[in-house]
């Protein structure tokens, strides 16, 4: 249905090179070892309020209890999380990703009429 | 100390209000808005600019006035609420947000069927996100609505009914005239106004305990029926398997609510989108974490008797005004309740905007027209759909008027993580999914939320239910969560599985795949 050259056949070329495919892996091995963290240090604390609210109760400064500092812990690794994966993405992935985005782009004008199909 | 509620201070803030954004809506509103225009401001906005806006899209009347009196009342657990609302952005950040707008063009429904055959998935998309913008929106409707009519002096059915169709029809003016441009702008205002707001209350209650927060716990134990319990989990969800599936929804349900999603497309880049989750993360956790100090200080100096006494006009949710009420007299509490009015406006108008956008462009255009239409033609409809959503919104929220329609929020969170998530990272990182996964995911993910919610104590069977005389409870939570999120996300395995790929599979999950990462190709912004 596409014809050599076109956008579709360009993408598979250029998502079966090798540059391609340290971008993705880049990305990937930097997301998904940060979401499984996340998401695991926010289960660990949903788990511990069900299941151990005793521990929560136990108060650390004045009447300020390990549960919540443990609320505002969460704040803090999501904060942190944030700022790292910004820094991350802003000097290690943008550069890289730019340079693979002006290859495909000037490889040939993009087909403008194919938007409207979507 | 609720006779020194002064209506009169009330109108006049709410009225300032008003006429302030009808004002801004009407200044960058234009008579013929291209679709771009229309549905995504011409992706003209910037990274801060957005970041704002999404604050002010996501801080619903929920998070305000719902997590503080939550907190005032069960303590512990309604910050969980907070940690839940928060920690939620991150899968927005990391999983969805750039990739999202690298691919999209207006609607959730535009990623699945770049790939997709369009058809059938843009129905599906489309129809999970009417029913999560619905059930939003009827929540904030009544709930809210109620609230600002008692906080007025408003009292009996039809000055609450009344409240209720001004809301809606104020409502179906921002979006008409000012498009998503106008809703954009209102979110603005509205989140600066609720984080000055909420900081400056906060300010005054730390100030008044001598910046010492042990101080105000120990006053929120001494007048909390409950004692010291009030400092920790389990006095609202005395079920820790209620907690888990409550806790599941929010953190994987931010990601799939549409009117957050649609909000990625009002920026120019990927990188933008990126800049904008930076700057909503900031402003919405620095909210939560002052939420707790409001929510707690409310315990202590207005105290759970008189937010649970029945004459207390709006309850629970009354404990910000009321605080504020107490520490800064009616003034102050006309200030924060205009802030509360201004919260339910622009979250109602984002949820308007995207049910007409995802009913124009992908039901309308692309299911009935066949994308044959003139784009003129499509904005021109979802015109008509915002004034249809906001009648069927204005009846719904009299309708749920006086009925606990609490359930409707977590509900569209479930709905949003159990229909919308799975499909949504499936068909970014999973280069074998098909249209096969994507229409099992999304109606049995809604399916299965639907049933369970139905089946739940919040419908039937208990003195707080919708229907406290019929007796079908059969499922234990109130979040049907823990198991619909599985579904879902095990039934885009399933379905793929089980049905043929596109016969241009390979080539648009490359094209995908690359425009993804890359951004390569992806909707620029438009010149005005």
């Amino acid at each position: 249905m596409t014809d050599p050259g076109t956008v579709g056949a360009r993408s598979v070329a250029v998502q079966r090179s090798e540059d391609f495919q340290r971008l993705r892996r880049s990305f990937l091995s930097f997301i998904v070892p940060m979401t499984a963290l996340f998401l695991l240090w926010y289960l660990l604390y949903v788990i511990l309020a069900g299941f151990a609210p005793g521990l929560y109760a136990i108060p650390v400064l004045g009447s300020i209890n390990v549960g919540l500092l443990m609320g505002l812990g969460q704040v803090v690794t999501t904060f942190v999380i944030t700022m790292l994966y910004r820094s991350w993405a802003d000097k290690r992935y943008d550069p890289h990703a730019e340079a693979i985005r002006h290859e495909m782009e000037t490889g040939e004008i993009l087909d403008e009429t194919q938007e409207g199909r979507r | 100390m609720i006779d020194q509620i002064n209506p009169v201070i009330n109108m006049i803030v709410f009225a300032l209000f008003v006429a302030f954004t009808l004002f801004i809506v009407f200044r960058v509103s234009r008579q013929k808005a291209s679709a771009a225009e229309f549905y995504a401001g011409n992706r003209s906005f910037t990274g801060p600019q957005n970041g704002i806006a999404i604050a002010g899209d996501y801080l619903s009347a929920a998070s305000f006035l719902g997590i503080c009196g939550a907190i005032a009342v069960a303590g512990y657990d309604g910050f969980l609420y907070s940690i839940g609302f928060l920690v939620a952005w991150l899968v927005a950040l990391l999983l969805v947000a750039e990739l999202l707008r690298n691919t999209g063009k207006f609607t959730m429904a535009d990623v699945l069927s770049f790939r997709l055959n369009q058809r059938p998935v843009r129905m599906a998309a489309s129809l999970t996100t009417l029913a999560v913008c619905f059930f939003y929106l009827i929540a904030q409707m009544s709930g809210a609505g109620g609230l600002v009519a008692l906080l007025l002096g408003l009292e009996g059915g039809v000055a609450t009914a009344a409240t209720v169709a001004v809301v809606g029809v104020l409502m179906i003016v921002y979006v008409i005239v000012g498009g998503m441009k106008g809703t954009t702008w209102v979110q603005i205002i509205k989140a600066v106004l609720l984080v000055i707001g909420v900081g400056i209350l906060a300010l005054i209650v730390l100030g008044k305990y001598g910046f010492d927060f042990s101080a105000i716990l120990d006053d929120a134990v001494a007048l909390s029926p409950h004692g010291e319990a009030v400092l920790s989990p389990g006095l609202k969800y005395p079920n820790p398997i209620d907690f888990l599936s409550l806790g599941l929804a929010l953190v994987l349900g931010t990601a799939g609510l549409p009117h957050v999603l649609m909000r990625f497309y009002t920026v120019p880049t990927g990188k933008e989108a990126r800049r904008s989750v930076v700057w909503a993360i900031w402003i919405i956790g620095s909210f939560y974490v002052l939420t707790l100090v409001l929510g707690y200080g409310a315990a202590a100096l207005v105290g759970p008797e008189v937010l649970q006494d029945p004459t207390t006009p709006g309850g629970e949710n009354a404990a910000a005004p009321l605080l504020a009420l107490v520490i800064g007299g009616p003034v102050l509490m006309a200030i924060v309740s205009a802030i509360a009015f201004a919260t339910i406006l622009a979250v109602v108008a984002g949820l308007a905007i995207t049910a007409a956008t995802s009913f124009a462009h992908d039901i309308y255009a692309s299911v009935i027209k066949n994308g044959t239409v003139q784009p003129d033609e499509e904005v021109k409809v979802a015109r008509a759909t915002v004034v249809v959503i906001g009648v069927l919104a204005i009846i719904g929220g009299i309708v749920a008027l006086g009925q606990n329609v609490a359930f409707l929020v977590a509900l569209a969170f479930a709905v949003a993580a159990s229909a919308n998530l799975p499909t949504i990272l499936y068909s970014l990182f999973w280069r074998r999914f098909n249209t096969g996964g994507a229409l099992f995911s999304m109606l049995g993910g809604l399916a299965s939320c639907l049933i369970l919610i139905v089946l739940s104590p919040a419908v039937s069977g208990h003195e707080k239910s919708m229907f406290p005389t019929l007796d079908f409870d059969l499922f234990p939570l109130s979040n049907p969560g823990i198991v619909s999120i599985p579904i879902g996300f095990a039934l885009g395995i399933i379905g793929t599985l089980l049905t043929a790929p596109e016969p241009d599979h390979e080539e648009k999950a490359a094209e995908m795949e690359v425009r993804a990462f890359t951004g390569a190709g992806a909707e620029a912004a438009s010149d005005h």
